[in-house]
């Protein structure tokens, strides 16, 4: 297998605008401190950690939202780590995200064929509303919802929208920021067997953040445990759960609360 | 008798027929936990606000009976209600960053309810609250107290409002999905905490949720809703190891459980969903 994606030596570091002195350059909080990875092509990589591990931050710099301060990123053999948002542009409909929160990251004045036609008409791509409907199709929301706006769908309906939306454009890789951490169980299980189908079908390449292990371990092939930005455990999925050998992994795997009764979760 | 009785509890949208509880019976017995589970849009805060009485202006309640301790909330005037609310029950809120006002030190935050509404002297108040402070686990109490809530993680603001809750010594809890706003690690010390203290305290406990995992701990009882009607009232040991309703058996099997990866994620089949929407339609039916 090739590699879509190489991360190596990321450092990102950002101002902090809490402590910005009156006059002169904020502080600067070192979020991701040496990251080292690679994604080969087809394959579903979990991203785990607990809050302020730099997960989020991680899955907005693979997609260039934010540059990294140090290290490169290769996107099929590609450096992409400082290119300039025009260089970028034809790039990006190679690489999509899905973000957590589908009330803030979905236009609320606009329809969903708005939504989803919006980047297509940005990469200049034909017939856009042939690709909006097929999407639809894809994430089984059907033609009816077109005309919708976001308020007057269901949680798991926006974000299956969210879905549509980059999966519209055809790309290789696409990173899913706690995408189903907001839903229902039931929407959940929905959202989660779509896009198992959706990367078998297109032949996609995921990153799949969240800070829910059991989901993780449903969908991941290979995991990785990031901890105060710096990546502490990267094996597949059985070998994590099996032989844990971070402590912030046992951490993570111990504060799971299984759907079981049992009086021993207190220790 | 049960410490809270709730019978036949119905609620809509006013001047509308839009339902949001059909018929919801269920109790809670003294330092008993019961979850109330369910998807949202289930009426499982609706239960816990029309208990404290804090439903939404537009929501009236239809019919039914709320005993808490024998007494009838529904008949009594607001200020009776409020003054028996008080002085017996507590709510933990779900986002401990606007459940407390953000322009306000936490001490008084604690200390007022104890002050204006049962008439404690202030210096017996503020020692209650160091002591509450103390209790949850928070290592610097005076320092808190001073402290504004954004000067504090998600995780201690949400040990603040369980301190407070249990302030006043209350018989009863409502829990609102206190943990769902936190991080996972986070998620399990608070649940212990609060687990910790109704046990220590003796509390009656009603704990709204939607994640099995975190019922499964703490619950005793469980109720589990749909539409507005109860579709099952069972014990926890009887739900995790065989719900008897199809549409609980779903909400399990759709539930995630790292130990078995390879049971495939089950969305709620539709035929259940039928069934108990025709439960919905049948209720609708019967009461006019």
């Amino acid at each position: 297998m090739t590699d879509l994606l190489r991360i190596t030596g990321l450092h990102l570091s950002l101002p902090d605008l809490n402590r910005k002195p009156l006059i002169g350059a904020a502080p600067r909080i070192h979020i991701l401190k040496g990251v080292d990875f690679a994604i080969a092509k087809g394959e579903i990589v979990g991203i785990v950690g607990g809050s302020g591990s730099g997960k989020s931050t991680l899955a907005r710099t693979l997609v260039r939202l934010l540059e990294p301060s140090a290290g490169t990123i290769h996107f099929d053999g590609q450096d992409i780590s400082h290119l300039s948002e025009a260089a970028l542009r034809p790039l990006r409909r190679r690489f999509q995200m899905i973000f957590q929160d589908p009330m803030s990251s979905l236009n609320p004045r606009h329809t969903v064929a708005q939504i989803i036609e919006g980047p297509l008409a940005l990469h200049d791509v034909a017939n856009p509303s042939d690709r909006m409907r097929e999407a639809l199709d894809a994430v089984g929301l059907g033609q009816r919802f077109a005309t919708r706006h976001p308020h007057q769908m269901s949680g798991g309906q926006r974000q299956r929208v969210g879905i549509a939306r980059a999966i519209a454009l055809r790309p290789d890789f696409i990173v899913a920021d706690e995408i189903v951490s907001g839903l229902d169980v039931s929407s959940q299980a929905q959202v989660l067997s779509l896009l198992e189908r959706l990367v078998a079908d297109l032949g996609l390449t995921l990153a799949f953040i969240s800070h829910d292990l059991s989901v993780i371990r449903r969908l991941c092939n290979r995991i990785i445990v990031l901890d105060k930005g710096v990546i502490v455990e990267n094996a597949p999925s059985a070998e994590v759960f099996d032989t844990p050998k971070a402590a912030a992994t046992r951490e993570l795997l111990a504060s799971i609360l299984l759907p079981e009764v049992g009086a021993d979760w207190q220790t | 008798m049960s410490f809270l009785q709730v019978t036949n509890l119905s609620a809509r949208i006013k001047g509308s027929d839009h339902r949001l509880l059909r018929g919801v019976s269920l109790t809670v017995e003294a330092g008993e936990v019961r979850g109330l589970v369910g998807e949202s849009g289930a009426g499982k805060s609706m239960i816990g606000k029309a208990i404290l009485g804090i439903l939404p202006r537009a929501i009236e309640i239809t019919g039914g009976s709320i005993l808490l301790n024998g007494t009838e909330l529904l008949t009594l005037s607001p200020a009776e209600r409020r003054r028996l609310i008080g002085a017996s029950t507590a709510l933990i809120p779900q986002d401990p960053l606007t459940a407390l006002n953000p322009s306000r030190r936490i001490g008084p935050q604690i200390t007022d309810r104890l002050v204006d509404i049962l008439g404690w002297s202030r210096s017996a108040a503020d020692a209650r609250a160091t002591e509450l402070l103390d209790e949850v686990q928070i290592t610097d109490p005076t320092r808190v107290l001073r402290a504004y809530p954004h000067e504090l993680s998600g995780g201690m603001r949400q040990r603040i409002l369980i301190a407070s809750a249990f302030a006043a010594e209350p018989k009863l809890i409502i829990a609102d999905e206190p943990t769902t706003a936190l991080d996972v690690t986070v998620q399990k010390q608070i649940l212990k905490l609060i687990a910790t203290m109704q046990a220590r305290h003796g509390t009656a406990l009603l704990f709204v949720t939607h994640d099995l995992g975190v019922v499964a701990k703490v619950c005793q009882k469980i109720s589990v809703l749909y539409g507005g009607l109860v579709v099952e009232d069972t014990t926890a040991e009887a739900y995790f190891t065989g719900p008897a309703h199809a549409y609980s058996r779903a909400l399990l099997a759709a539930t995630p459980k790292y130990t078995n990866p390879e049971a495939s994620l089950l969305p709620i089949p539709d035929a259940v969903i039928a069934a108990v929407q025709a439960d919905v339609d049948a209720y609708d039916r019967r009461v006019p």
